[in-house]
């Protein structure tokens, strides 16, 4: 059982983290830092719950994505699909090793040292919700499948497929912007 | 070393982020490195799926508002009075 006066102490440190999924999960500053303030104050008030010494971030994040859930997605229910079926593994990789013999260099440092800190944002917000969170989760914060599954509450095998289907939209995504913004232009003289 | 599968370099790319995400069992891991270890064109997707990722994540930081900060300072201190646990 957590002691409530060593919440701040504790959970302060996360808040970075926190504040970054939660603006790539609402997708605007304002709703952000309200799903924030109140995933705070919900982790405050039940933190005699929680266990210390078990897994801090997790519990914050599972905390944040319900609340994100369950108060801010409602108002704007999209269909939950992503659109992956023309899309293969290494789908980024295998379009740059193409354009590696018209560069006459490596496209694929090319994409990796020049992609843009909005575009790679911009990319994980186009994916639909469920997909967004598995691969936010997963490859942005580092958590295991397990980890994520208790996070989200799906079992293992649906977070698998999220984070799978996920990151395919995500490199049609990221090679959509390497093509339109960074690479192509690169290749001629003005930019 | 046994005989290589044409197979080998489908099946060693479809665990690629299993892999990386670090979820396989040991004794998967062994065999995908040892198919890297002799398999150049596989290495290298490899290396750049795995320098992706670092990029991504790297690059999909904010920093906290100071407002914001302040706001869940203040709202935690509201909090502590209200529920009176304060001395």
């Amino acid at each position: 059982m957590a002691d409530r006066s060593r919440f701040s102490e504790l959970a302060m440190e996360h808040m970075p983290a926190l504040y970054t999924a939660a603006l790539r999960m609402t997708r605007n500053a304002a709703d952000a830092e309200d799903l924030v303030q109140e995933t705070f104050l919900k982790a405050y008030r039940s933190f005699d719950r929680f266990e210390e010494g078990t897994n801090l971030r997790a519990w914050l994040y599972r905390i944040l994505t319900n609340t994100f859930i369950n108060s801010y997605r409602a108002a704007k229910r999209r269909p939950e699909k992503a659109d992956v079926e023309d899309v293969e593994d290494l789908y980024l990789y295998r379009r740059l090793d193409d354009l590696n013999a018209d560069l006459g260099r490596s496209a694929e440092e090319e994409v990796l040292d020049n992609i843009t800190d909005d575009e790679v944002k911009a990319a994980i917000e186009s994916l639909p919700e469920n997909f967004r969170i598995a691969v936010l989760l997963a490859d942005v914060e580092g958590f295991s499948y397990k980890e994520i599954a208790e996070i989200t509450d799906v079992p293992i095998g649906t977070v698998m497929s999220r984070i799978h289907r996920g990151r395919r939209a995500l490199q049609k995504a990221l090679t959509e912007y390497a093509m339109a913004g960074g690479l192509v232009a690169s290749t001629e003289t003005a930019r | 070393m046994g005989s290589e599968e044409p197979g080998d370099c489908d099946e060693v790319i479809e665990r690629l982020y299993v892999y990386l995400d670090g979820e396989l069992t040991e004794e998967r891991r062994v065999e995908i490195r040892r198919h890297l270890d002799d398999c150049g064109p596989c290495l290298k997707a490899f290396d750049f799926e795995f320098e992706l990722r670092r990029v991504i994540a790297q690059k999909c930081r904010d920093r906290v508002p100071d407002s914001l900060l302040a706001r869940v300072r203040a709202a935690l201190a509201e909090e502590e009075r209200s529920a009176g646990g304060g001395a």
